[in-house]
């Protein structure tokens, strides 16, 4: 291929009007003729099966039931009081393989009910009125440091400023919020997700220190010297490599990269995009990253997943998606060589297959496709958190993630963890949330003296 | 194909389907469009004599249930606002253009002779049909000794009837209040009188909301609101026990009634008349969707004539009468049990919590530590409940179990006044 130095990069591939559409409200809110007749669809189900496809546990029955009377509080405490981050859940939670995905509605009729949709109706009202829906208990004197400012931090933050104890959260971005704030489309969840942090926040109790890195400036010694306990709300900030040849050319990113630039861009027309853009990967990061190059005005793109789409980390209400927007998908193929000289020109891939012991195997058929970007959304990894100071606080790293018992303690008595860092069921935010929820739990009993792990 | 032809107390309509007296038939623009859609016949909205009413703004009120407005509708208009010869010019008119349907007048006078002899001949002289005689609303009109509050007497309806049957030609249907404590005593006291006919329900007295920021009941009118007539969906069971009672009372036997209360469907309309009905009035259907209901009312019922072998209204009108009894006459022996069709079951939990709650225990929700929902035979009394919350259609039936036998409370030892079997 012909040398070149830049591949076709480049922003304003489409007028600002038209990005503004592309990058409106992906799913618009029900207005409250709409939330009535979504509402009035729930049977109000005993011990209903969303509440236990919720990993929160939110009272699904309960809050659409309270939205048919009006009391839209009073949803909203149902759903925040079970997850506090359940305006931003109602918009990026895969709802298609929890609560949706067990409506009784779906049985006979294949239609469940709208509780993401619902879900957002009720708590919009929350953060459109501003309204406080809860107080802090008494004062206790304790203080806690929280780091990491994503679903699990903000979470275990909030429950226990709720309970009285003084909480600093610390995160080595500038802006709270985590992969909400940085790493969700754009079209998920628009100027939310710092709304719903400001909401949080204004309960009280919670300071917030930005560009504050662990390992860096910030010590887990000091911390648990400082504090009176220490939660970990890391996330999987590492990112996998492909590990191939021409990994370095100009314009191969790591697609987290690629979101976060779009999610601070304050101008999506300034925001360069690829005019042939590969996405390699098969989750939510790759898809994310796929329909956003699309939608700021890539010419084509392409996701690549080495299995079938049945092995995609992504929903198939995902993928369905993506191809809507144009995406193509190209499954059974794994990256070889990315090609080019200087910048990146095209990637080779070889088709896969699967060997009678379930192995995946090259099958020596090649393709290559041209490409003015790559963007890799292979995985992500936790960066351990770094023993230091006094060298007796090693955190125990187990299959790659925190070990934590079942109350979220790390090996490092009055170090919690949770969320992405500890690895739990899922990878999602509403994990994340309910991970948080629970380490904050044990932490206040700790707190309060009557903890039960004691050791 | 079914003859869907009426004869009531000798008045022909084309089919039973007619519009009560009420807005609908206000005026003559209203019972056109009605007669184009195929409507039987009218009870022209109540007249009464000059100076004619006034009504106020804001005029209904309306129960919506989860999604479906008007379950119920109450208003508190009185009778027509429009002079007396305007409505019978009108009324003389529209019987004119249209004389294969039926054209009944309603009327509400005082309760006096001379009222009811100076309105009769006027009503008369249009070529109308025959007069129905308003002593049911309960609003308004009652405070000034009229509607209800005649229809509360029974003395009264059956002085009044008289008074009519001897003025006047027309053949008289007496419109019931339902606002009594037994329907009979007025049925009986409109045939003593010599009614030809009896025609219910009229509304329910109701209030059927308060504005909370208001502090008022709806409808309201300037920050004030009045109980007024209450109707629609909502109220046909309370009209079909009615309707029933009329029937199978052996002191009114053949009395004809044209039933009233609900009707929206061609089904509505088969249950009224299985019940002894000899035709039916709409009113809230119609001002819900439109005149247009009609067409629907005329081909389900001839489909159903049809399907069922009923060449006639008269096949079927009263069939279900014989098997309207009184409680202590059923069957103590008759045993069902609720039978969950599995295949079916979408495991929403309504059947188990409403028995676990408010009934008998009598369903399990787990299953080798599954969601499972299964029927206690020991426990089940056969209530149907369950049967009713569940929201999936033939899910939940009940199968009989018993043997067939019969006995009742009549012979009951548990009951004190029981009667002695002979031994």
């Amino acid at each position: 291929m012909d040398r070149k130095d830049h591949a076709d990069i480049a922003s304003g591939r489409l007028s600002a009007q038209q990005l503004a559409q592309n990058f409106d409200d992906v799913a618009p809110p029900l207005d409250r003729q709409n939330a009535l007749i979504a509402a009035q669809r729930c049977y109000y189900c005993y011990d209903a099966p969303c509440i236990q496809a919720c990993p929160t546990g939110i009272d699904i029955p309960s809050f659409i039931r309270r939205i048919t009377t009006d009391n839209l509080r009073g949803a909203a405490q149902d759903i925040l009081g079970a997850n506090v981050l359940g305006g931003m859940c109602a918009r990026v939670c895969p709802t298609e393989i929890l609560c949706e995905g067990s409506c009784v509605r779906n049985t006979g009729e294949s239609e469940p009910v709208q509780i993401g949709a619902l879900q957002r109706y009720a708590t919009d009202w929350v953060f459109d009125s501003n309204t406080a829906l809860f107080e802090r208990a008494a004062a206790t004197g304790k203080r806690v440091a929280v780091v990491g400012a994503g679903p699990a931090g903000l979470s275990c933050a909030h429950a226990l400023a709720r309970a009285g104890h003084d909480v600093v959260i610390f995160d080595a971005k500038p802006r709270p919020g985590g992969l909400n704030e940085y790493g969700i489309a754009e079209y998920k969840v628009l100027d939310f997700a710092a709304r719903e942090i400001d909401w949080l926040l204004s309960l009280g109790g919670i300071r917030w220190e930005g560009a504050r890195t662990l390992g860096d400036d910030l010590h887990l010694s000091e911390l648990r010297r400082d504090y009176d306990a220490v939660f970990l709300g890391l996330g999987l900030t590492g990112v996998n490599a492909l590990g191939i040849e021409g990994e370095a050319l100009a314009g191969v990113r790591n697609a987290v990269d690629f979101i976060a630039d779009l999610r601070q861009c304050p101008d999506l027309s300034k925001l360069p995009v690829g005019r042939r853009v590969v996405v390699i990967g098969g989750g939510n990061t790759a898809i994310d990253a796929a329909v956003q190059s699309k939608k700021l005005g890539a010419e084509s793109v392409t996701l690549v997943y080495r299995r079938g789409s049945a092995s995609m980390s992504a929903t198939w209400a995902e993928q369905e998606f993506a191809k809507t927007q144009g995406v193509s998908v190209i499954e059974w193929a794994q990256p070889r060589r990315i090609l080019g000289d200087g910048a990146v020109a095209g990637i080779e891939f070889e088709y896969t297959q699967l060997d009678d012991s379930g192995r995946l195997l090259g099958s020596g058929d090649y393709f290559t496709l041209a490409a003015d970007s790559v963007l890799k959304a292979i995985g992500q990894t936790l960066i351990a958190p770094r023993a230091n100071g006094d060298g007796s606080a090693v955190i125990e790293i187990r299959n790659g993630r925190i070990a934590v018992n079942a109350e979220f303690e790390t090996s490092v008595r009055g170090v919690w963890a949770g969320g992405d860092c500890v690895g739990g069921k899922v990878d999602l935010t509403v994990q994340s949330v309910e991970d948080g929820k629970r380490a904050a739990r044990a932490m206040h009993a700790r707190l309060s003296g009557n903890g039960t792990a004691e050791n | 194909m079914a003859d869907l032809r009426n004869n009531f107390v000798g008045v022909r309509s084309p089919n039973p389907f007619w519009l009560a007296s009420a807005p609908p038939t206000d005026k003559a623009y209203n019972v056109i469009r009605a007669f184009e859609a195929g409507w039987g016949g009218v009870v022209w909205k109540t007249l009464g004599l000059d100076p004619h009413v006034v009504n106020v703004s804001s005029r209904y009120g309306a129960v919506q249930w989860n999604g479906q407005r008007i379950a119920g509708l109450n208003n508190i208009e009185l009778i027509t606002d429009r002079p007396l010869k305007v409505n019978l010019d009108e009324i003389r008119q529209v019987k004119r253009d249209w004389p294969d349907r039926a054209m009944i007048v309603s009327l509400m006078v005082p309760c006096d002779e001379q009222s009811w002899k100076t309105i009769l001949p006027m009503v008369e002289d249009t070529g109308c049909d025959a007069v129905e005689l308003n002593f049911g609303c309960p609003h308004g009109m009652s405070e000034r000794g009229m509607g209800s509050a005649v229809g509360q007497v029974p003395e009264y309806v059956e002085q009044v009837a008289r008074w009519v049957k001897q003025h006047s030609r027309l053949p008289c249907i007496v419109k019931l209040t339902p606002n009594i404590t037994d329907i009979r005593h007025s049925a009986r006291a409109a045939y003593r009188g010599g009614a030809d006919a009896v025609s219910l329900i009229n509304t329910i007295n109701s209030i059927v909301s308060v504005d909370l920021d208001l502090m008022a009941p709806t409808p309201t009118v300037d920050g004030k609101g009045t109980h007024g007539g209450y109707c629609g969906p909502a109220v046909k069971p309370i009209a079909m026990n009615m309707v029933a009672e009329i029937a199978r009372d052996p002191e009114t036997p053949n009395l004809p009634i044209s039933a009233i209360g609900g009707i929206g469907t061609w089904r509505d309309a088969a249950e009224f008349m299985a019940l002894g009905a000899g035709n039916v009035q709409v009113c809230t259907a119609a001002m819900h969707y439109g005149f247009r209901i009609v067409d629907d009312m005329i081909a389900g019922l001839a489909n159903w004539m049809d399907q069922k072998g009923y060449r006639t209204l008269e096949d079927f009108r009263g069939l279900a009468v014989p098997n309207v009894t009184d409680w202590k006459y059923l069957n103590l022996n008759y045993d069902i049990k609720a039978r969950i069709d599995q295949d079916k079951c979408i495991k929403c939990g309504l059947c188990h919590i409403a028995c676990e709650d408010t009934a008998h225990q009598a369903i399990l929700k787990e299953k080798d530590g599954k969601r499972h929902f299964e029927v206690v035979d020991s426990e089940c009394v056969g209530c149907n409940l369950c049967m009713h919350v569940c929201p999936v259609d033939n899910c939940i039936t009940m199968q009989r179990v018993d043997n067939g036998s019969y006995a009742n409370w009549t012979t009951h030892p548990n009951n004190p006044a029981r009667v002695k079997e002979t031994a």
